[in-house]
């Protein structure tokens, strides 16, 4: 309806097991229902609750930043040996989340898989929060974040220039390009929607926002063929790059030679690590979504089913890897290859790695089972298994490699501190925050997508 | 200054199946300054209007390989040129290491070429267009589907195109101020 609310859609039938749309919309019905989650005035009481903990927490994250520029990085627990702590492995752990929203949106678009069209916008808004939350940790852990534009290449009167053969100088670019790509992509797939919005808005702030966002779109034909070449082209792009990003991430440990780093299985482990982490967040998004918004019309259970399904693809996969990395150190016969992993199993952090185990191999097997992918509680308990399990997998491979290396007399043990913990919830919150902020003031689902795949927007043979 | 000039005359459609119809005897009828309007991208519709626009594949094709190019020539030119340094006992010209930066920036150019391409192309940002003036365009991002044809067309004539649009069986025919 014009203002914002939603249309009372006269009794539609439920929805079948397989559906990935409640029949009984049209595309009228379907635009204002969509359309009314960023135009009402009426915003549900579990949208203020989530934004409260998600603007409470980043004071936490801005407060931990304040403390951390004035004092220095020592606040952080890393010291020699542990170099890196939680402050890379919360990089690694974000930037992985990122990746299904990338998966969703440009791999699932080049596949035409149809299912993809109601999750991919908020899958792919949480790609640029978690990069956001991401980025924040190597900019504070260079030590001096004010001088972190000396990362990228630019003429100054030092006469210094990056070294291009370190994989942190490819971590630079591989980042930055990943954002700014995805930022693109996010907001090229919005235009339509935004000019639905521009044209419902009743209020004048909201028609200047919208209007000026959708930068005059009139949904012209010519200008749908220019779109769809360009969102295809973009999502081909975009492929490679998701790729490209966490293999980068990987090298900067394999192109190291600490044993429990240097492995060529690194590249697929981690980017199938990042898709597998990168689902279970778009789970534990998703489920509670779907619920506060009564989205369960547009995210069905076939949805949750699918991502599950994923979730249990990619959980076989990073069971391999590990499995690998096991079965390299007793192949390699290198005495500090099988140390590396014989600490893992048994070593001061051994509670890590079984737990991880637990977490990211035994667990997901229960995804097997359709009941247990359709019964809504169990799959989210799941998805958290799998974000603590991830978190887990960078913690071994980050921190126990580096505590134990090739000399016993530089040994030791990590020790994280309140400011470890408080950037990491800080970092939760602004995820949160930035979500919460979207979802209320953007289209969380791609309207025009969805238009596409109602049965009425199918052009019939003409009659010859 | 005279009254508003005609841009054209807009005719709204209930379904898809209507415009795209519509569309394709629009064409066979002689028409070619026209456009149409539609919630959602539709296929048929871009082969009805025989739109056959090839320009952009081309514009992100040249922003990938200049992308390509500048990324390694950067990396060439700091690390051989400007600011040789031997780390480890590497080559300056460090080929499979300055791949990455290159594919980078590859990707990242030939984006932001599909992006400001499709943009450019398309003549957005415009925040003014005469279709907007027609009372109930609101609804082109909505759930109707519009038939612009416009005055520009040299076949165009008010009487007679409006009495041509009517034949499609239209919801409405509007005239369309500029």
């Amino acid at each position: 309806m014009a203002d914002g609310t939603p249309t009372q859609a006269v009794e539609k039938p439920a929805t079948p097991p397989g559906a990935i749309l409640r029949p009984g919309y049209d595309f009228a019905t379907l635009t204002d229902k969509l359309a009314a989650i960023a135009l009402s005035r009426r915003t549900p009481k579990a949208w203020f609750f989530g934004a409260a903990v998600g603007f409470l927490l980043t004071m936490v994250l801005l407060a931990s930043i304040t403390a951390i520029v004035f004092k220095g990085v020592g606040l952080f627990g890393v010291n020699v040996p542990v170099g890196w702590g939680f402050d890379i492995l919360n990089f690694v752990w974000w930037i992985g989340i990122g990746h299904a929203g990338t998966l969703i949106s440009a791999i699932l678009l080049l596949l035409r898989q149809p299912w993809r069209n109601s999750i991919n916008r908020f899958a792919e808004a949480m790609t640029i929060f978690a990069v956001s939350c991401a980025g924040l940790y190597p900019l504070l852990h260079t030590g001096r974040p004010w001088l972190d534009y000396w990362l990228m290449p630019y003429p100054n009167t030092m006469g210094m220039w990056p070294n291009f053969r370190s994989p942190l100088v490819w971590d630079v670019f591989a980042v930055s390009t990943y954002a700014t790509v995805s930022l693109l992509f996010w907001y090229v797939g919005m235009i339509p929607d935004l000019a639905t919005l521009r044209d419902r808005a009743k209020k004048l702030w909201a028609k200047i926002l919208y209007g000026a966002l959708a930068m005059g779109w009139r949904g012209s034909a010519r200008h749908w063929q220019r779109y769809e070449t360009a969102s295809l082209l973009l999502a081909g792009l975009a492929t490679p790059l998701v790729i490209s990003v966490h293999t980068v991430v990987s090298f900067d440990f394999a192109a190291g030679v600490v044993p429990g780093w240097h492995a060529t299985i690194f590249p697929p482990y981690f980017v199938a690590g990042a898709i597998y982490a990168g689902f279970a967040m778009v789970l534990t998004l998703a489920i509670p979504l779907r619920k506060i918004y009564g989205l369960e019309d547009f995210i069905t259970l076939k949805h949750l089913d699918n991502m599950a399904k994923i979730t249990l693809a990619t959980s076989l996969i990073v069971a391999y890897g590990y499995g690998v990395e096991a079965f390299m150190a007793y192949y390699s016969s290198n005495v500090y290859e099988r140390y590396m992993i014989w600490n893992r199993m048994h070593g001061p952090y051994h509670y890590m790695y079984w737990a991880l185990i637990f977490c990211n191999v035994i667990a997901p097997q229960a995804l097997w089972f359709r009941k247990f992918r359709r019964n809504i509680p169990a799959l989210f308990c799941m998805a958290m298994i799998v974000n603590v399990g991830m978190w887990l997998e960078r913690y071994v491979i980050i921190v126990v490699s580096l505590s134990r290396d090739f000399l016993p007399s530089s040994w030791g043990m990590y020790h994280s501190t309140r400011f470890d913990w408080s950037m990491f919830l800080g970092t939760i919150g602004l995820f949160l925050a930035l979500l919460f902020l979207f979802i209320r003031i953007l289209p969380m689902i791609s309207i025009f997508e969805m238009r596409a795949i109602l049965p009425e927007a199918k052009v019939l043979e003409a009659e010859e | 200054m005279s009254g508003p000039r005609l841009y054209g005359l807009m005719a709204e459609f209930e379904d898809p199946t209507a415009l795209v119809d519509a569309a394709r005897r629009a064409r066979e009828e002689g028409f070619t300054k026209l456009d149409a309007y539609s919630p959602y991208p539709i296929e048929a519709l871009t082969e009805a209007l025989d739109i056959h626009d090839r320009k952009l594949p081309a514009v992100v094709l040249g922003g990938g390989i200049v992308g390509g190019l500048a990324g390694y020539a950067l990396c060439y030119w700091c690390t051989v040129i400007e600011y040789p340094m031997n780390v480890g006992g590497k080559p300056f010209h460090s080929v499979p290491a300055f791949i990455v930066p290159t594919f980078e920036t590859t990707i990242l150019f030939a984006a932001f070429a599909a992006v400001l391409g499709m943009l450019a192309l398309n003549g957005l940002p415009m925040p003014y267009h005469p279709v907007f003036n027609a009372p109930r365009f609101a609804l082109a991002s909505r759930d109707r589907f519009f038939l612009c044809i416009e005055a520009k067309d040299p076949k165009f004539d008010h009487d007679e195109t409006s009495a041509f649009l009517m034949k499609l069986s239209p919801r409405v025919v509007m005239d369309v101020e500029e």
